[in-house]
């Protein structure tokens, strides 16, 4: 449904990401693995229309998102960055109800349907008792729950996220990986997560994609892809990717860098 | 349904809410408008002034309140609402709560159109008076220009940094210019230079403000159509893009407009500090800080506020006048720094 047909990327000369083709699979976590720098931040940029390829496309069904305008991508794919700072002290309902922008002229102003589902946003994201509170006072886990909120506000059927648990503890980042689990479940939503945290991705994403110096080395099922030969390509670290019977998916435990 | 329809309650319905703020604060300016011309001098009735028994012409209250005195007021609420949601907007575009009409260099851009031709003008052409303000004009646009040149590269959102920094090293090159100019000047022209810096909303009569009008109007119209992006814009501008904000588009229309209202606003009165600041942070202590509450609010709010500072200025040292940019950031200052304070 989401596809990116070699595209390249680079300000001023460089590339940051160089004949990048990934096809999103409808309906799965997928996760964008790789070291700093590698590209993942451009090339989700890409793949919800914030920066244009200046090679290849991307293509949302059977258009390309160049073609289309923002409100229209807006409506279709929806974003949750890694921190969200803004410059007035909204109130949490305010923020999800921003989610209905591309969906509501200049001049209307939300109507029941919108409060709808902005509600069942706040239910789904647990974060209904806090719809008054305001969002700048919040802890870092309910400020990414409340984006997360805004976006499912949204109603896209896609959903970018950009390193969604990087700023928080262990705890929190449990809560949000299993939110994501269950919104995919429940509500079908496609997602592609950008993220370092190996084990995160194991345990939430079906398929991985992972770059390094802003090329796709290899994309598919995570327990195909995620190796300790893939972690060492990666990152140049040692480290043992082992199934845990109790948790249930792969995990990796760091050993020793490689010089 | 229910769980929603108490979440509106909650969260109070948006249309309830503007229709509330709209009227209550429409109210409060209209009350401004209304009394402000009964204070002065001459003491008059406002039975007497809209009493319709007596024709016009014999009616020497009415003729004070609406020939002598409205002008002003006007000029004040229309300046008032200019520089208010001028402010509004300019805070929301560069992500900052401390942002001004004048950030971005218009008023200097303005006062130093105004100072060229108050020194220079009377050896240049006739009518050197009557074209302070068209220079001030000129000198406003030339100075957001310069600005959005600087801050805009092709393919690329504008960069609030850059449209800050832009504005900064302006507005600080421009008073250099003018205190340049000002060393050249004579004692009159230095003194009409400073008279004019203070602000001052006795334009004589209703001419100036129906030529300023047509551009203010138009930047209230395009700030109504932006409220909800500004929202999306003050949270951030990736965020902005990614809920279906055209960010480059929204940012050359919020610029613009905020720019030429505010330029339309210092021809007519002069630079007068401080309403685009505390007249939106007031506002937003009181009704929140949605824009579409926001924004109307502070159009009326700050129109009822320059003209009660005008008062002061008027009465409170009647005879002699208090100028009214005096007054204004005798208020806004320690306002100013009681919001910074607080923040940190």
């Amino acid at each position: 449904m989401l596809r990116a047909e070699s595209v390249s990327f680079g300000y001023d000369g460089g590339f940051t990401l160089t004949d990048a083709t990934v096809d999103i699979a409808a309906g799965a976590v997928t996760g964008l693995l790789g070291p700093n720098g590698c590209g993942k931040t451009t090339l989700l940029k890409l793949l919800c229309g914030v920066l244009h390829p200046r090679n290849g496309r991307v293509m949302l069904g059977d258009r390309t998102l160049a073609a289309m305008t923002r409100r229209e991508v807006a409506r279709h794919v929806a974003v949750v960055p890694q921190e969200t700072h803004p410059a007035f002290d909204y109130t949490v309902l305010e923020m999800v109800l921003m989610g209905r922008h591309p969906h509501l002229s200049a001049f209307h102003f939300e109507g029941p349907a919108d409060y709808e589902l902005a509600r069942q946003a706040l239910d789904a994201t647990g974060t209904g008792h806090l719809a008054n509170r305001s969002y700048m006072t919040l802890s870092g886990g309910e400020k990414q729950r409340v984006v997360i909120a805004s976006a499912l506000a949204q109603a896209t059927d896609i959903l970018l996220l950009d390193e969604p648990t990087a700023s928080l503890d262990l705890g929190y980042q449990l809560d949000i990986a299993s939110l994501l689990a269950r919104l995919n479940a429940e509500r079908r939503v496609t997602m592609v997560v950008a993220t370092h945290d190996l084990n995160l991705a194991a345990s939430l994403c079906e398929r991985v994609i992972v770059m390094r110096d802003g090329r796709i080395l290899a994309a598919g099922a995570t327990d195909e892809v995620l190796t300790d030969q893939t972690v060492r390509r990666l990152y140049d670290v040692e480290a043992d990717v082992q199934f845990h019977p109790r948790a249930g998916h792969l995990t990796v435990v760091p050993i020793r860098r490689r010089r | 349904m229910r769980a929603s329809a108490q979440l509106q309650s909650r969260g109070g319905d948006l249309r309830a809410r503007f229709v509330t703020v709209v009227l209550g604060y429409g109210a409060l300016a209209l009350a401004a408008c209304t009394l402000a011309p009964l204070a002065g001098s001459t003491h008059i009735s406002l039975v007497r002034v809209f009493d319709r028994s007596i024709p016009f012409a014999d009616n020497v209250d009415a003729q004070i309140f609406f020939v002598a005195r409205m002008p002003r007021v006007l000029t004040g609420a229309i300046v008032g609402a200019t520089l208010a949601s001028a402010g509004v907007v300019m805070q929301a575009l560069l992500g900052n709560p401390l942002a001004t009409p004048f950030t971005l260099g218009v008023s200097t851009g303005a006062a130093l159109g105004a100072v060229l031709v108050i020194t220079f003008g009377s050896s240049v052409a006739a009518g050197a008076l009557a074209s302070v303000p068209l220079a001030s004009l000129a000198g406003a646009v030339v100075a957001s220009a310069i600005v959005y040149v600087l801050a805009t590269r092709p393919g690329r959102p504008m960069s609030t940094m850059v449209l800050l920094l832009a504005g900064v090293t302006l507005n600080a090159f421009f008073s250099a210019l003018i205190l340049f100019v000002q060393y050249a000047a004579d004692f009159t022209q230095a003194y009409r230079t400073l008279r004019w810096l203070m602000g001052d909303l006795d334009v004589g009569s209703f001419a100036p403000i129906l030529s300023a009008l047509p551009l203010v109007l138009a930047a209230l119209g395009i700030f109504a159509f932006l409220t909800r992006s500004l929202n999306l814009l003050s949270v951030g501008t990736e965020t902005a893009a990614t809920r279906g904000v055209d960010i480059g588009w929204t940012q050359r229309l919020a610029f613009f407009s905020a720019s030429l209202a505010t330029a339309a606003a210092v021809s007519l009165a002069g630079p007068i500090g401080f309403v685009g600041i505390v007249v939106p942070h007031l506002v937003r202590l009181m009704v929140g800080v949605d824009h579409r509450i926001v924004l109307p609010a502070s159009a009326l709010f700050g129109a009822a506020f320059l003209v009660a500072c005008d008062l002061i200025a008027r009465t409170v040292l009647a005879p002699v006048e208090v100028p009214v940019g005096v007054v204004t950031a005798m208020v806004g200052g320690p306002f100013f720094l009681w919001l910074l304070v607080r923040r940190s």
